[in-house]
């Protein structure tokens, strides 16, 4: 395979491990988690690094993992002694864990590829020359990696994803019925640490959280079924990262960096041009309703004011301006769209009720 | 060396007085400023905005070719004002929770800031070299130049924070009351948010945008177990602010190869450790002590009052009784007799008996007659 494309491969693959997880991150409002973990896993890296001195031990997954679920947990302890709130839990734990490590490493580790910028920024370009033989082929050390974490995080999903469901959107329903919502939290939380080390090399922490969070919330605006959200998020992450890849590439700059640009730019667009919740929809909806809201005035307006002696008056379209406050821009356009409904008629300056405006102001008036 | 000779490294030597004098600023600034943020549970916001400051400073290099701190600086407020209006632009307009988005606008923007530094460091021109100081920080190579431009940004940081000390209050506390009084909180929300994008500004040279968020959030929870009082509260934030940021200066000018930014974190977070167990009442170690104190109280006055009832059977009250018939009432009996024995309210004698003392037997009818002394029987 050429590197390019196996760069791409990787961060595609990278991309849809971290949306599996992320998904779930997203809606129960731990996604700030995976920016801690992916902070503190560089703590279990060192660690492991020091008692096992090999940078490519199976045991660095695991030092690494177990030190990814002590940053939750002691997230929660801080937590339950209610002396701090929540976010203020996360805020300290990790950039303490964090500091550590980047201290044993100068001490300690110094002169190993372990590296602080390496950790924080990744080097995708750097990817396909660390190899491995895997299964008899010839393959990038993170391509065999995060293959690997790939397969284990939608299996994990597939397998409970009920239980994942239920844990997600009714914790009280799930505990009643037996399935431990803390066992499924931790479970979860052990899973993005792993994702977070087998993902830290290549890409960095930083990608980890835009691609763990950005591609999901994305998706979350386009859908409202978990399915199709992972579906989505799946698409959108492992999409941005091959856009990401040509970016870097037409710039000549860091592949991690593009990848969460390109991130960040669909979100910008599906925040703006969702179907019905962005904010162009939006917008579209009210003013919308403002114009049938307008329509409906002016037939009530006319209705209430038939066969009295002042209609001639009141029902002139330069009138409308003083009674109802339009502006003439609106009244006219107002007027107009009434008109194209057939609620009124158009007599030289006059406007007069058809027999659908009036059964539409006797209806609005009766609601 | 010794700690005397450390701090008279302070006075002494120029560039150890320099970074110190730096970090000192850093810490008071982010320490008050950090104060509210963690009573307005913006503590994970810090984090956002140090690393949504990246961008600006690459797009300020970019625009006008110059790396002189100040205009970096300004460069990294106004994006990080940017990513505070997204972030609540985002927030209001859509379901997402406010986590995600802050995790978004942090990975994005920085991914961004990022991309475009790796972008100029491919151009041949030398003056950009050391712009990625700011993902860690340096603060061994803060000059005095430098120091004087945290000093220009922080100092109308604190001022304005005193100015609008009473509106600030109001907001952190009870918005609805403040909107209800006729203040423009929204106004107020956006701008105390922007003095927390100026402390983040200051302290990226100094630590990098990494490790900012700790100095938001670690001086002010530490303050928070000292006190109820806000202002009281601020002023702690800030000192052990500034605590932490000379006491890392010094510790990684000893030339060990420590950077300073992670020291300083390391610092401030065995102050909040310190902190969380033995700040006055909310201290984890003396709540444990009068949740442990009480217990005793609780037990020694069952046993007395169990004792008392059983001797008032008698015509003499301190009657000697076997310890057995105690043990019988209540097997746990023997630890609350100990604490009656230290109070000299109930005695054993010789033969494994115990008896009250007439000291107890007034004790206890005290407590039998519900007028217990206020402080229980062990105090």
């Amino acid at each position: 395979m050429a590197p390019a494309f196996e760069i791409q491969l990787i961060a595609a693959v990278t991309a849809a491990a971290c949306a599996i997880l992320g998904t779930f991150l997203v809606l129960r409002g731990m996604a700030m988690m995976s920016d801690a973990i992916s902070h503190t896993v560089l703590l279990g890296i060192v660690l492991t690094f020091m008692l096992v001195r090999d940078l490519k031990s199976p045991f660095l997954i695991v030092g690494a993992a177990l030190v990814g679920l002590l940053t939750v947990g002691l997230t929660e302890a801080l937590n339950r002694t209610r002396l701090v709130k929540q976010d203020a839990a996360i805020g300290l734990v990790f950039p303490a864990l964090f500091s550590i490590a980047v201290i044993l490493i100068s001490r300690f580790a110094r002169g190993v590829h372990l590296d602080n910028d390496a950790v924080l920024l990744g080097e995708l370009a750097f990817a396909p020359f660390d190899r491995t033989i895997f299964l008899g082929m010839d393959l990038p050390h993170s391509l065999v990696v995060m293959g690997q974490v790939l397969i284990l995080n939608w299996l994990m999903v597939r397998l409970f994803f009920k239980e994942l469901k239920l844990a997600t959107f009714d914790a009280g329903l799930a505990a009643a019925l037996g399935f431990s919502p803390v066992l499924i939290h931790y479970a979860l939380m052990g899973l993005v640490s792993v994702t977070a080390v087998g993902a830290f090399e290549a890409v960095g922490s930083i990608l980890l959280v835009g691609l763990m969070v950005a591609p999901p919330a994305t998706a979350y605006l386009l859908t409202d079924k978990l399915e199709r959200m992972l579906g989505l998020s799946v698409i959108i992450g492992a999409g941005s990262a091959v856009g990401g890849y040509w970016l870097a590439r037409s710039l000549d700059a860091n592949i991690a960096g593009s990848i969460t640009t390109v991130i960040g730019i669909v979100f910008v667009l599906t925040f703006l041009l969702a179907p019905r919740r962005g904010v162009l929809a939006i917008w579209r909806r009210r003013e919308r309703q403002r114009y049938d809201f307008a329509q409906t005035m002016l037939t009530i307006h006319l209705f209430s004011h038939e066969g009295s002696p002042d209609y001639a008056y009141e029902s002139q379209v330069m009138h409308l301006q003083e009674h109802l406050r339009w502006d003439q821009e609106f009244a006219s356009e107002v007027v107009h769209r009434a008109q194209a409904a057939q609620w009124v008629q158009r007599d030289n300056g006059n406007l007069n009720l058809t027999e659908a405006g009036r059964e539409q102001a006797r209806a609005a008036i009766e609601y | 060396m010794s700690i005397g000779e450390l701090f008279s490294l302070l006075i002494t030597d120029h560039t150890i007085r320099t970074v110190a004098f730096g970090t000192a600023i850093l810490g008071v600034v982010s320490g008050a400023l950090g104060a509210f943020a963690v009573l307005r549970r913006q503590a994970l916001l810090g984090d956002a905005l140090s690393h949504a400051a990246l961008p600006g400073v690459a797009l300020a290099f970019m625009l006008t070719g110059q790396k002189t701190p100040a205009v970096l600086m300004i460069g990294a407020a106004i994006v990080g004002i940017m990513a505070i209006l997204l972030l609540s632009a985002v927030t209001r307009v859509t379901r997402l929770k406010e986590d995600s988005v802050l995790g978004i606008i942090l990975s994005v923007f920085f991914g961004f800031g990022l991309m475009l530094l790796t972008f100029l460091q491919r151009n041949p021109d030398a003056r950009q070299a050391g712009l990625n100081t700011f993902l860690f920080g340096q603060a061994a190579t803060l000059l005095t130049r430098d120091v004087l431009t945290m000093a220009a940004f922080g100092l109308p940081a604190l001022v304005i924070l005193a100015i609008f000390w009473k509106e600030f209050k109001l907001l952190s506390f009870d918005r609805e009351f403040g909107s209800s009084l006729g203040f423009p909180m929204r106004g107020l929300d956006t701008a105390l948010t922007s003095l927390l994008v100026v402390a983040v500004v200051i302290g990226l040279q100094a630590v990098g945008v990494v490790l900012m968020s700790a100095m938001l959030v670690a001086p002010g929870a530490a303050a928070r177990q000292w006190t109820d009082r806000l202002s009281h509260m601020v002023l702690i934030s800030a000192l052990f602010g500034a605590i932490a940021g000379v006491a890392g200066a010094l510790i990684s000018s000893l030339g060990n190869g420590l950077s300073t930014g992670p020291v300083i974190v390391i610092v401030v977070s065995v102050i909040v450790v310190i902190s969380l167990f033995f700040a006055p009442n909310r201290g984890l170690f003396w709540r444990r002590l009068r949740i442990w104190r009480n217990r005793r109280r609780y037990q020694a006055e069952t046993v007395l009052l169990d004792f008392y009832r059983m001797a008032a059977q008698h015509a003499d009250a301190t009657q000697p009784h076997p310890i057995a018939a105690l043990l019988a009432i209540r097997p746990g009996a023997q630890f609350g007799l100990d604490v009656l024995a230290s109070r000299d309210l109930a005695r054993p004698d010789s033969e494994g008996n115990w008896r009250l003392t007439p000291a107890g037997v007034a004790e206890a009818e005290l407590l039998e007659s519900g007028f217990a002394n206020e402080n229980g029987v062990t105090e």
